[in-house]
């Protein structure tokens, strides 16, 4: 009968899968846990299928003829999108090499440039928004503001780990030939890095396409404003064409980007 | 003194070769930045009357306040909890989504809606489903776990999806010649290949919904966005900046979490 059962193929040990079931039962916990104590008025999940019904209902048939509205908006939306790559581009460069291992001129700018870095990447757009919006008033300034922050940290994230990973040989070579200092980055970092800052800004751009299309909730410009607006006013149908829009300019968006991106590599 | 035509000076080669292309390139771009400034309608006026506003502002930032140290308590951790329910139903509802949506394994039908679903679940901001959810359900963590849920269904989705299609064939045939039924299949033969790579997915799906549900609390999905959002309406900047560093706190030690458990697992 022993032998019999040690036939029988098992994937895991029995330590192995004590092991994971532990891991499992404690993860089970955690969220027996957060389903118990979440703060959710239970009726209200039992009646959600026919209250999105209604709203569905309401929101259809698009309006159609509201894209007279929606396409300036909408243009103003990917020219926030546009002008916050562009600026996030120019000022995450310095940023990216004074926070790169083997460009910072010292370790404490090294820190700042870090801590630059982190707090731009862990603050949200609207949050920036909300700031710039104080700032600069509603508008498409705070707008482009606020995604360059949002952007800011993202790109220099990326590009400092890029200089990081480059061919020391090539910046070596430069010096070899009595370069100085500005030269040997031109030449010998550079261009190693360059495809990279490329990539890196057509896909922030694809991204920034998204963004700022949410970021007129906190009054900073775009398609959000209208949005926003249609809601407060219950105009549902324009509401929907809104959606619709920003599908289309999102999936136009990802397309371009893909595209670009794909000729580069 | 005779001219020679071989260049003594080396020159670094354009980045586009094609000049006349390279001038259409850089002209177009300077046509429409000079557009796209122009219509950002930059006010002056209301800039200079902005900068004391933001002296003010920071001034009043400082220091930040934890007076309602139990409110934010409270926020984040209903935003935990909504990530960590978020994110099991959607690890969940992935299996089915991303066997669905994967070419080698799925039909052409199933195959159709799954990736329509993906295609419109990743391109709305968490934000925009929020909004929606909120006004067709009401305010509190519920439309915000749906909303979670749903974005995060499609990231997860089309990952999983991308990580089903490059499986190794032969285990699945080998798995399929001992006579094991197609339930069998996906169990032995498929789903070992992309466990490593699901997990370290789902980690990663708890990470971004943590954030996400840190802010989605703006429209009134829960969280501590809610609170973030009032202060600010009310001026308390102070209590402004003691939510947002709770929020930078929660979301660094998440993704640190999360990367020294995808580190673990490669």
């Amino acid at each position: 009968m022993k032998e019999n059962n040690q036939n029988i193929w098992k994937r895991f040990s029995k330590k192995q899968s004590l092991e994971r079931f532990g891991i499992e039962f404690v993860l089970l916990l955690i969220f027996i846990w957060a389903t118990n104590s979440v703060d959710i008025y239970w009726p209200f999940v039992s009646d959600a299928p026919s209250q999105a019904a209604d709203l569905i209902n309401r929101m259809t048939p698009p309006n159609v003829v509201f894209l007279k509205d929606i396409i300036p908006s909408m243009i103003e939306t990917i020219n926030i999108a546009t002008l916050s790559t562009i600026f996030a581009v120019i000022l995450s460069f310095p940023l990216a090499v004074l926070n790169a291992r083997n460009t910072t001129p010292h370790y404490i700018v090294q820190l700042i440039a870090r801590f630059i870095i982190v707090t731009s990447r862990s603050v949200n757009e609207l949050v920036w928004g909300l700031i710039f919006v104080v700032f600069f008033g509603p508008g498409v300034v705070a707008g482009v503001a606020a995604l360059t922050m949002r952007s800011l940290g993202f790109m220099a994230k990326l590009v400092s780990e890029a200089i990081e990973e480059i061919d020391n040989g090539q910046v070596e070579a430069m010096r070899a030939t009595g370069a100085n200092g500005a030269k040997v980055f031109t030449y010998g970092v550079l261009p190693q890095v360059l495809p990279i800052i490329i990539g890196t800004s057509i896909f922030r751009w694809d991204i920034n396409i998204r963004q700022s299309a949410v970021i007129g909730l906190v009054g900073a410009g775009g398609i959000g404003i209208l949005l926003t607006s249609s809601m407060n006013l219950f105009k549902w149908q324009n509401v929907s064409m809104i959606l619709i829009s920003i599908f289309v300019v999102v999936l136009a968006g990802e397309y371009i980007s893909a595209s670009i991106r794909k000729k580069l590599i | 003194m005779s001219t020679n035509s071989t260049p003594t000076v080396w020159k670094r080669d354009h980045f586009i070769k094609n000049p006349y292309f390279r001038w259409i390139v850089i002209l177009a771009g300077i046509t429409y930045l000079i557009y796209a400034l122009n219509e950002m309608d930059f006010n002056f006026a209301r800039m200079q009357r902005g900068w004391p506003r933001a002296v003010d502002f920071f001034q009043r930032m400082f220091p930040p306040d934890y007076s309602r140290w139990t409110m934010i308590y409270k926020g984040v951790f209903e935003s935990l909890q909504m990530a960590i329910i978020a994110t099991t139903i959607s690890i969940l509802l992935s299996v089915p989504l991303a066997l669905g949506a994967a070419a080698n394994i799925s039909v052409k039908f199933v195959y159709a809606i799954s990736r329509a679903f993906i295609v419109v679940a990743r391109s709305f901001p968490p934000i925009l489903v929020a909004i929606i959810f909120v006004k067709a359900l009401g305010f509190g963590p519920f439309p915000g776990i749906l909303t979670l849920a749903f974005t995060a269904l499609g990231f997860m989705g089309k990952l999983l999806a991308e990580a089903i299609e490059n499986i190794d064939k032969g285990q699945v045939e080998a798995v399929r010649a001992t006579g094991a039924n197609w339930f069998k299949v996906q169990l032995y033969g498929v789903a070992p290949q992309v466990l490593p790579r699901y997990v370290g997915l789902s980690i990663y799906l708890l990470d971004i919904n943590l954030r996400a549900s840190t802010i989605i609390g703006i429209v009134g999905a829960g969280g501590i966005g809610g609170a973030l959002f009032n202060a600010f309406h009310r001026y308390e900047y102070d209590t402004a900046l003691a939510i947002l560093l709770a929020i930078i706190a929660i979301v660094l030690v998440m993704e640190f979490i999360s990367s020294k458990v995808r580190a673990r697992l490669q």
